[in-house]
């Protein structure tokens, strides 16, 4: 079992939560990770990544090789973009639809959607308003994991489990919120 | 036994803890925050008794750390790379001294310089210095590391250098840890004259330190981390250097690589080592990170005979971080791509978070500069570098941490008027106290506005030292009270702002104007805490 993914987005977006839920469920599954991540500039409104691996087995480089990524998965759709590069032929694009606006030369929404339907394997939402609908917009990152989550190749209740146990510490309510967006993100790719 | 998710900043960290070290000296700075951090989050659980606050600058960070192996107990500096630079006087004559417990230095590197000013390589400093340095290629072997770096220091009294780049430093793997070691006692050392660098001790010291770089090319121990495995096809050689060897075997898989590899983690090595490798092979393809420290030694001034590949023949860029497509095509093996970028896709540059204090204060900069025909300002490295992009576009300079304000006094001694420096607080106490002092002592006429936003904000909102004391320092060091003004960076204030900032540059002399606001995260991020611990008062 080997799983490359990279994960983009726009500083503050909780990218780093994403990776934690399926590092979490992925080491609890006796399986191989490495994470990097992009540091520093993340509080300002820049754009930040990940590259997320795992396997059953040793792990060398902390970056994936271009053309290699199973998954990009991201929560602002011209950031989604930013990394086709290293997308395979048949890897998986899933992100959220609404755009994070923080640039005058943002270019328009449907000229983004456009890009993103030409990838065979694209999976593009409104994840916010699903979110929304489940209690805090701020949850819009679980509910792209929900979405991406059969992608992945790990069960799919040892992510749910890694979920809950992410937000243990913020209380009860947290967890609910966090997890029911985790499940409707699910439900959006049809396969639950 | 403990199994661990680690950045590598984390497992170095964790490393020292279990090493037994009894002080963590560091002052922030990308990719090294991490590692000071971490030991700080033990201490706050109450897992562990360790010195362990920010220091004002790199270089009072490792000779704290030196004072603490003085008395025979360990203790890690951490740094990024120019951080190295502040603290070289001390790292370099700390080789001289020798140390008494422990004491390794650790220097994150930069390579692309995701966020630095430039990309220089730290090995150098470790040869510069004659001290060993380590460079381990993954989390794992970074936390082990620590345990040899540390018996290596204290067996030949020499500081130990620990390298690590970006792709290190900010990336998590599994790490299991070993059983702790209890802290040292102090114990002095027997020999206390080598610590005091008059010339007729230092050359003795020197001696000894040459002789011991000798002996230490021939440690067993270093050999380790340099690890030879022969392969079958000898047309090439590969010298892997700390993380390049992990994009080396990332490209052969599950395959046995066919060339002989030498994988290098541990300096300085010896010759044998080196030729072993090229004795057996046509011709040598040298990967590492950085500069080509390694391939510029194996080339020597004559560069004749052998067919090396590497950073200085174009195999590799001379400039940048190693990834695994660059190794691919070094070695011909084919790589991937995706579909490329679209072109819509626009840069998303850093900006000033909404409603930050440094904008206001930049607005009133601005405007109180606008009648002069010199339109420049010379600032510093944080968050306030950021002006220098649109639509601000209101700063002319940022080169080294303090140079905002000793450039502003060399300008002024030119003539130049206004002369401005614009510095941040936790850079003012790292190194523009100092340029200060100068512009008192010869009465320049600069004016330096401190952007106090209360906190090292850059490198996510450390302690700055200054906090609550800049008034009393900028006074302390000389400036006319009556010239040390302070401002609230608020929009509502902004007429007030301009006038007060336009008084000072029309006073002849050195003037300081502290332009003072918490920064917004920083604020947020205490009035989560706070209200966290109401809720817990309530409760209980
Ligand atoms: C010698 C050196 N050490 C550390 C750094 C990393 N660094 C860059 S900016 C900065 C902090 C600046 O804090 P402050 O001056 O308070 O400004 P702020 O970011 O809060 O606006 C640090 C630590 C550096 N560039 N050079």
């Amino acid at each position: 079992m080997k799983s490359d993914i990279i994960l983009a987005g726009v500083g503050g977006q909780g990218i780093l939560s994403i990776a934690a839920a399926i590092g979490l469920a992925a080491a609890s599954n006796r399986l191989f990770v490495k994470q990097s991540e992009v540091h520093g500039m993340s509080q300002r409104g820049g754009d930040v990544q990940s590259h997320l691996r795992i396997s059953d087995r040793k792990i060398y480089s902390d970056l994936i090789p271009k053309g290699k990524a199973d998954i990009i998965i991201s929560v602002e759709p011209m950031e989604a973009l930013r990394y086709l590069p290293w997308l395979s032929e048949s890897g998986w694009i899933v992100s959220n639809s609404v755009p994070y606006v923080n640039i005058p030369s943002y270019p328009p929404a449907e000229e983004i959607t456009a890009e993103i339907k030409k990838i065979r394997n694209s999976i593009l939402f409104d994840a916010e308003s699903v979110a929304r609908d489940c209690g805090s917009v701020r949850s819009a990152n679980m509910v792209i994991l929900g979405a991406a989550a059969p992608f992945i190749g790990l069960p799919l209740t040892e992510i749910e489990k890694a979920v809950a146990g992410l937000f243990a510490s913020k209380g009860e309510e947290v967890v609910k919120i966090n997890l029911k967006a985790f499940r409707a993100g699910l439900t959006v790719t049809g396969r639950a | 036994m403990q199994k661990y998710i680690l950045l590598g900043d984390e497992a170095i960290a964790r490393a020292g803890v279990d090493a037994g070290i009894s002080g963590m000296y560091a002052y922030p700075g990308t990719p090294s925050t991490e590692i000071m951090e971490y030991v700080q989050l033990l201490k706050n659980k109450g897992e562990v008794s360790i010195s362990c606050e920010w220091s004002a600058n790199e270089k009072s960070a490792l000779e704290t750390a030196l004072g603490m192996s003085y008395t025979g107990k360990r203790a890690m500096a951490a740094m990024k790379h120019v951080g190295l630079n502040v603290a070289a006087d001390a790292f370099i004559n700390s080789a001289i001294t020798g140390v008494n417990g422990g004491l390794l230095v650790v220097a994150a590197d930069d390579p692309s310089m995701h966020s630095s000013q430039n990309e220089q390589d730290s090995r150098f400093y470790g040869k510069f210095a004659f001290v060993p340095v380590f460079e381990p290629s993954g989390q794992q072997e970074a936390y082990d590391m620590v345990f040899d770096a540390f018996e290596l220091s204290e067996k030949y009294s020499v500081p130990v250098l620990i390298r690590i780049t970006t792709r290190l430093a900010h990336s998590r793997a599994e790490v299991t840890s070993r059983r702790p070691h209890p802290q040292k006692q102090i114990r002095l050392p027997e020999d206390s004259s080598r610590f005091i660098l008059m010339p007729a001790i230092a050359r003795k010291r020197y001696k000894t330190v040459l002789g011991n770089y000798e002996k230490l090319k021939m440690e067993n121990r270093l050999s380790k981390y340099n690890v030879f495995r022969d392969g079958h096809n000898r047309n090439l050689g590969i010298i892997a250097c700390g993380l390049a060897w992990n994009y080396l075997m990332e490209n052969f898989s599950d395959e046995q690589i066919p060339y002989p590899v030498l994988k290098i983690s541990a300096y300085p090595f010896d010759k044998d080592i080196i030729m072993n490798i090229t004795e057996r092979c046509r011709e040598i393809l040298v990967l590492e990170e950085g500069y080509p420290f390694v391939e510029e030694q194996l080339r020597g001034i004559l560069d004749d005979g052998r067919r090396i590949y590497g950073r200085m023949d174009g195999a590799i860029p001379r400039d940048g971080e190693l990834t695994p497509d660059i190794v691919a095509k070094a070695l011909g093996i084919s790589t991937g791509s995706g579909p490329r970028v679209p072109d819509l896709v626009a840069p998303r540059p850093p900006s000033f978070c909404k409603g930050c204090g440094h904008a206001d204060m930049f607005n009133a900069i601005t405007e109180a500069m606008k009648p002069y025909p010199f339109n420049g300002v010379f600032s510093d490295i944080g968050c306030y570098t950021l002006a220098a992009l649109p639509p601000y576009s209101a700063i002319n300079s940022c080169v080294d941490m303090g140079a905002s304000v000793t450039m502003a006094v060399g300008a002024a001694d030119a003539g130049l008027h206004p002369s401005v420096a614009v510095i941040g607080d936790s850079t003012f106490t790292h190194s523009g106290m100092t340029g200060l002092l100068d512009a008192v002592v010869k009465n320049s006429n600069v004016t330096v506005i401190i952007a106090d936003n209360q906190t090292t904000g850059m490198t996510g909102g450390q302690k700055s030292s200054g906090t609550g004391r800049l008034k009393d320092i900028c006074t302390g060091l000389g400036v006319d009270h009556k010239h040390v003004r302070t401002i609230v960076p608020l929009r509502k204030n902004h007429e007030e702002n301009v006038r007060i900032i336009r008084e000072e540059i029309d006073f002849q002399g050195p003037s300081v104007i502290i332009a003072s606001r918490e920064c917004i995260q920083t604020a947020a991020r205490r009035k989560k805490s706070e209200n966290k611990s109401e809720t817990e008062k309530d409760q209980s």
